[in-house]
């Protein structure tokens, strides 16, 4: 259990079962008023936010959260399989994966994290390498990086690359905004 | 850092200055004491068998009683689990008291002062503080509570006050409301939020009293003194029963206060102003904590 007190950006809390982010926190007391605690939460399962203000004897549940490490190993239907430490298969939903699964190749080592036993979330490394399946083409001799095109990784996964990039390139990609980074080899 | 400093040095002078010109005496009261004035949202920290003090109200008062017309303190008061932009559990407060004034004499007072403390730290009275250009003079908005819960929040707390509710809109619908580029005052409170002020005989009654917002920031509170010692101890005891219900400690009540009140306490009236904040909007300070010389995660 959580007090009020205990509230702070970066706090994970539980309501009604789902585990909740805090990402935005505020203290706020009018004057000879009540404390409130004026949190904006991210759900860590569907990611959508809402806000929320806590008063002083507000009790908050703890969420069961645990972190493992696994590696992406291969797709079987509509699991993705990765191995834990022992090398034991781990299949994790499509749906849990979102778009992070085309960020994956063989072996990637991704953090996902669980909560009351479920997967809800996976971290993908910052940058990874991925291989341009099909691309627009894009004029020749033209290295300019600021003009952008359609490419597509596998999966049909469509990403913006710069008008160079060709089919067969491998690209860097940040996962976090899906952004193309450098070249890492040319086909 | 620097400039900070010496905003805040400029600042304390200024304050002492216009009391002093103003034929005020400065007192120094304790620190620690064993009966801080029972509210229900102020916890006092405990400190080897007594309190820090929230606030040097009560020996103030003490002082008026007594024949002193004209008293200000400044110094550490310590509020325990507030922590925000806004709060810091140890802040420095300014309260000065003064006899025969009601609640609308010492509004005046804040508005000199304030230009004064604006002066000496800036140069003049035109102050930016989070991108908005602020005018301390001449023109303050005045709004009665009523007026501004039923423009902004849409529902009068006078007539009929849900605490909580009222706490919650006052931060989430009428602050943010308030005009920014100049000093708001918000005044005449629910009789429910009177905390040590008079109440106005009415249909309904209203508490005397006033809050004081400039750049966003509630920066001073004031009353006309509650003087009536009955309806003081009435309201300590509502408080510390308050309090109880929701798990917080009761406070011991301040006798002599409560002594010197059945003695007679002149009507008066006080005003408690929040110097941080003042040295915030004079200089530009995000928060509470950097305007201190050292912050307590430092120590």
């Amino acid at each position: 259990m959580y007090t009020a007190s205990d509230l702070r950006k970066g706090l994970r809390i539980e309501i009604d079962g789902v585990p909740y982010l805090i990402t935005e926190f505020q203290f706020v007391k009018p004057g000879k008023g009540q404390a409130l605690y004026n949190c904006k939460l991210k759900n860590l399962v569907t990611g959508a936010t809402l806000s929320k203000t806590y008063r002083s004897n507000d009790r908050m549940d703890e969420p069961q959260l645990d972190e493992k490490t696994l590696r992406f190993s291969y797709v079987d239907g509509p699991h993705y399989v990765f191995l834990d430490k022992n090398y034991e298969q781990v299949p994790i939903d499509a749906d849990v994966l979102g778009d992070a699964r085309f960020y994956l190749n063989e072996d990637t080592e991704v953090a996902v994290l669980y909560h009351n036993g479920r997967p809800i979330d996976v971290t993908l490394p910052t940058f990874v390498e991925k291989t341009i399946v099909r691309s627009e083409p894009g004029a020749r001799g033209n290295t300019a990086t600021n003009v952008l095109k359609s490419a597509w990784i596998e999966g049909d996964y469509e990403i913006q690359v710069p008008l160079f990039v060709e089919q067969g390139d491998i690209v860097r990609l940040d996962t976090r905004t899906g952004e193309y980074v450098d070249r890492v080899s040319k086909r | 850092m620097r400039q900070v400093l010496e905003v805040r040095s400029r600042v304390l002078q200024a304050v002492r200055r216009f009391f002093a010109e103003r034929g005020f005496i400065e007192a120094e009261t304790p620190v620690r004491l064993a009966a801080p004035a029972p509210e229900e949202h102020i916890e006092a920290e405990p400190a080897g068998g007594a309190y820090l003090r929230t606030s040097p109200e009560l020996y103030l008062k003490r002082l008026l009683a007594e024949g002193w017309p004209r008293v200000f303190e400044m110094g550490p008061c310590f509020r325990r689990g507030e922590a925000g932009r806004l709060h810091q559990p140890e802040y420095t407060m300014l309260e000065w008291y003064r006899a025969g004034a009601d609640y609308l004499d010492v509004l005046a007072d804040t508005k000199t002062l304030l230009a004064a403390a604006a002066r000496a730290a800036t140069g003049g009275t035109r102050v930016t503080y989070r991108g908005e250009t602020i005018e301390l003079l001449p023109v303050w908005d005045c709004l009665t509570v009523r007026d501004a819960f039923l423009q902004f929040a849409g529902w009068d707390p006078v007539a009929a006050c849900d605490a909580d509710r009222f706490d919650v809109d006052l931060v989430g619908k009428v602050e943010p409301a308030l005009p920014r580029d100049r000093p708001v005052v918000l005044k005449d409170y629910p009789a429910a939020r009177a905390a040590l002020a008079r109440c106005r005989p009415g249909a309904p009654p209203v508490a005397e009293r006033w809050e004081l917002y400039a750049g966003g920031m509630e920066l001073a509170n004031a009353f006309s003194e509650l003087t009536d010692a009955e309806e003081q101890r009435r309201r300590f005891e509502a408080a510390n029963a308050a309090r109880r219900a929701r798990g917080a400690p009761a406070y011991p009540l301040d006798e002599a206060f409560l002594g010197a009140l059945e003695r007679g306490l002149p009507p008066c009236a006080g005003v408690a102003l929040g110097i941080d904040r003042l040295v915030m909007l004079l200089s530009g300070c995000e928060s509470v904590e950097d305007t201190r010389t050292f912050c307590f995660a430092e120590r």
